[in-house]
């Protein structure tokens, strides 16, 4: 059984993410759950979704500690979830920094060097740049499905099936532009 | 058609439900709970759902409306009124459904009770989705409580593909024991996704109406009656739960048994591989045979399940020794995680961190924002109410005092009204989306002018129920089915309940919303200020406002709106070109005019 941890901000793409991956994991043969939360937490909070795949899933939810990879598009989000991964667990995060509300209005501050201090924590570490290379590609709006390419290099997909998946899962005009997206985090040297 | 032991699976049950063989062709879908409801609802034939949106429940309305060739759906006024057309229809001998959220059935328990006493000529599937954990909500109340006070039957998925199978089930013990059913789902089983097998639908056409005041007119000559038919009905109910082969034992070692139910099934599968199970999936009324037996086939009883001890109180009250709410917390959801920690397991994680909050907050953009930045200017007492609006409590705009439940912001406002005077009658105002005053605040507005009040009432009309979504509601002018339909007027129902002050302002002209609130907190009349602008999320937004870093001061008037797209950065206001909408909010309060 594999377990996912995606996190992240609301409105940064980590429920559509989490959709392909659980569909490509469907595709494939496996038992797949995913859970979300809906409703007052996608207003710009933090939000997390779980997707656990295997021959048979019975909990849709991943507890503390039980992560095999956390999948964070914020460094902030990755710090705080940091308890849902596993020891020897692997750690994706978007080198990405999205000031939180109670950062803005300057009664808290946004921790400095996050990606040094997940290093000194997590053995497993892949630092990568999505929104750089969703910004290249032309459009930000595909980082999440950068982040996807890069988590794809650690799961036992098919490429074949990431793509038709992510076909079907996007709105018709941007499947090319998704296409790459993916493929470009899939190479990337993170 | 009924099921009963002896059945394998949950597959071949359903095939038998069907009076068909399993056909192997069926389609795999990736479903959440709430799809799978509207999925079983349109196999099951049901003609009629009801609904008004509340998080963990409203996908179930949003999806059965995909069916509307076969489904009539409709957004209610509220729950109540959602549970009493779905009633009308089981009168008829129609199959209907009603789909709220915990909370929502306090709201339409007035008629489930009744319909407790009257039966359902039609299969009625009455959904419930708690929210353990409180995710979207203002308590963490366990509604299996309600089957058992009202004496109907209760069913509790574990899983999406069983939230089809007992939506389907569950109209057939409706009609089967002529009673509504409680569907019980949690935020877990209804946002959570897994592999459903779909099926045909199977049409049951309305049987018809035909008067039975002894049964649906329940007065106390013939209520009384009735309730001796319901009690016989809850022991019909008992042998059909002791022979429901979804009761079901899973023997593994015998030192530990767990009985469970629901998403808590799942969770003591993933942590207790090897332990006995019940699971038990007709909760209400609880199969006292069935727990009999496994507890006298085990050591130990330990009961799983989230919230209050429901399965425990009963399984003790049938003199059986259990071990539950000592170990598994009665607050918050569980998960695999917690349920470990409860029996002992020590392994290590990384510790929490101490790094900021980012709680939700209003969208950048959003009209709300002009009324709380001027009740929090005037230093106002608001009564708050439900939806994304009470996020206008938060820091820094602090502009909410109450939040009670849908519709308190009226009455609240006014007890404190009548309980202080002239002490607080200047200083304080209602403030109420648009939907939740459609939903339950018209009475509440009828009450203060009735009673003589002179509250003050803020209806932020966003035009759509957005916490929730963007459901349409009776001021969209559109059904749930994609139909236009007449638009009812805030302004038109404030003047019917007998307001005369009744005004429309736009909240992102801050000094015209100050002006008018001002004015109208004072007044010794009721008012109605209808603060009307769409939610910023349905709308095209303006090209984005920038700061001239050479005006700006770094005063830090601009972040007293909250608004996520403006922080300061060396001592500088800054916007976030991405989140802006240009609503022009912040460059209105800048003093400075370094906001363009």
């Amino acid at each position: 059984m594999t377990k996912i941890v995606i996190c992240g901000v609301g409105g940064q793409g980590t429920i559509l993410a989490s959709d392909i991956l659980s569909l490509v994991a469907m595709e494939e043969g496996y038992d797949v759950k995913k859970s979300e939360v809906h409703g007052m937490a996608q207003r710009g909070g933090s939000v997390i979704s779980n997707c656990v795949f295997g021959e048979k899933v019975y909990s849709p939810l991943i507890g503390l500690g039980e992560g095999d990879i956390l999948l964070a598009f914020e460094k902030l989000e990755a710090l705080r979830s940091l308890p849902y991964l596993k020891k020897n667990g692997k750690m994706i995060v978007n080198d990405y920094e999205w000031l939180p509300i109670t950062v803005a209005s300057s009664d808290a501050t946004y921790p400095e060097n996050i990606i040094k201090t997940l290093k000194k924590k997590v053995e497993h570490l892949i630092c990568v740049d999505g929104v750089k290379i969703a910004a290249d590609l032309g459009n930000i709006r595909t980082t999440n499905v950068v982040l996807l390419g890069v988590l794809a290099r650690f799961l036992p997909f098919k490429q074949e099936s990431w793509l038709s998946v992510l076909e079907k899962r996007v709105p018709k005009k941007t499947v090319e532009i998704n296409k790459t997206a993916f493929l470009l985090g899939f190479a990337s040297e993170a | 058609m009924m099921i009963s032991e002896g059945m394998p699976s949950p597959y071949s049950v359903t095939s038998c439900l069907c009076g068909e063989f399993l056909k192997w062709d069926i389609m795999r879908k990736f479903m959440s709970g709430n799809e799978a409801v509207a999925r079983g609802a349109y196999e099951a034939g049901c003609r009629i759902a009801c609904a008004y949106p509340g998080t963990p429940s409203s996908e179930i309305l949003e999806n059965i409306a995909k069916y509307k060739d076969k489904i009539y759906c409709e957004w209610s006024t509220n729950e109540k009124v959602a549970l009493e057309v779905a009633s009308g229809a089981v009168f008829a001998g129609t199959r209907s459904l009603v789909a709220m959220k915990h909370v929502g059935l306090n709201v339409a328990a007035d008629p489930v009770f009744s319909m407790g006493y009257i039966g359902a000529t039609g299969g009625f599937v009455i959904v419930s989705a708690d929210d353990p954990g409180m995710h979207s909500s203002q308590n963490e109340q366990d509604n299996r409580n309600y089957a058992r006070a009202v004496k109907i039957a209760m069913l509790e998925p574990s899983d999406s593909e069983e939230a089809r199978l007992l939506t389907k089930l569950g109209f057939d013990i409706s009609e089967e024991f002529d009673t509504p059913v409680l569907l019980r789902l949690t935020t877990r089983i209804s946002h959570s996704y897994g592999i459903v097998n779909i099926e045909e639908r199977e049409e049951h056409p309305p049987k018809g109406y035909e008067k039975d005041i002894k049964k649906r007119l329940i007065l106390p000559a013939h209520a009384r009656p009735r309730h001796i038919i319901v009690e016989e009905r809850l022991k019909k109910l008992k042998d059909y739960s002791n022979s429901f082969s979804l009761n079901r034992i899973e023997w593994g070692n015998r030192e530990v048994g767990i009985i469970t139910s629901g998403v808590s099934y799942q969770y003591v599968k993933e942590v207790f591989p090897k332990a006995s199970v019940l699971k038990l999936t007709l909760t209400w009324p609880l199969p006292d045979k069935i727990i009999k037996k496994f507890a006298k086939g085990v050591k130990k009883v330990i009961i799983v399940e989230e919230n209050d001890p429901f399965l425990e109180t009963e399984i003790k009250a049938m003199g059986i020794d259990v071990i539950g709410k000592e170990k598994v917390p009665v607050t918050g959801e569980l998960d695999p995680y917690i349920l470990k920690r409860a029996f002992g397991s020590s392994e290590e994680i990384y510790p929490t961190q101490d790094i900021p909050s980012r709680p939700p907050v209003l969208c950048a953009g959003c009209p709300h924002r002009g009324v709380f930045y001027v009740i929090s200017k005037l230093k106002l007492t608001a009564t708050g109410d439900i939806g994304c609006y009470t996020l206008g409590a938060l820091p820094p705009l602090n502009a909410m005092d109450t939040c009670v439940c849908m519709g308190a912001s009226i009455g609240n406002a006014f007890g404190l009204e009548r309980a202080l005077g002239d002490e607080i009658s200047d200083k304080i105002v209602a403030v109420i989306g648009d939907s939740t005053f459609f939903h339950s605040g018209i009475t509440g507005l009828i009450d203060v002018v009735y009673n003589k009040g002179t509250s003050t009432i803020i209806i932020l009309d966003n035009s759509t129920t957005a916490m929730t979504g963007h459901q349409e509601h009776p001021g969209t002018g559109r059904t749930l089915m994609g139909e236009e339909t007449k638009k009812i007027a805030l302004e038109n129902i404030a003047k019917a309940c007998g307001v005369e002050n009744v005004y429309v302002i736009d909240p992102y002209n801050l000094k015209e919303t100050e002006e008018i609130i001002k004015r109208e907190v004072k007044r010794r009349e009721p008012s109605v200020i209808i603060a009307r602008r769409p939610c910023v999320l349905m709308v095209k937004s303006e090209p984005p406002l920038v700061v001239i870093s050479e005006k700006c001061t770094g005063c830090k008037l601009c972040i007293g709106l909250g608004c996520p797209a403006i922080s300061i950065k060396d001592n500088k206001a800054v916007i976030d070109k991405f989140l802006c909408t240009g609503c022009g909010m912040c460059a209105e309060v800048c003093l400075k005019e370094a906001i363009v």
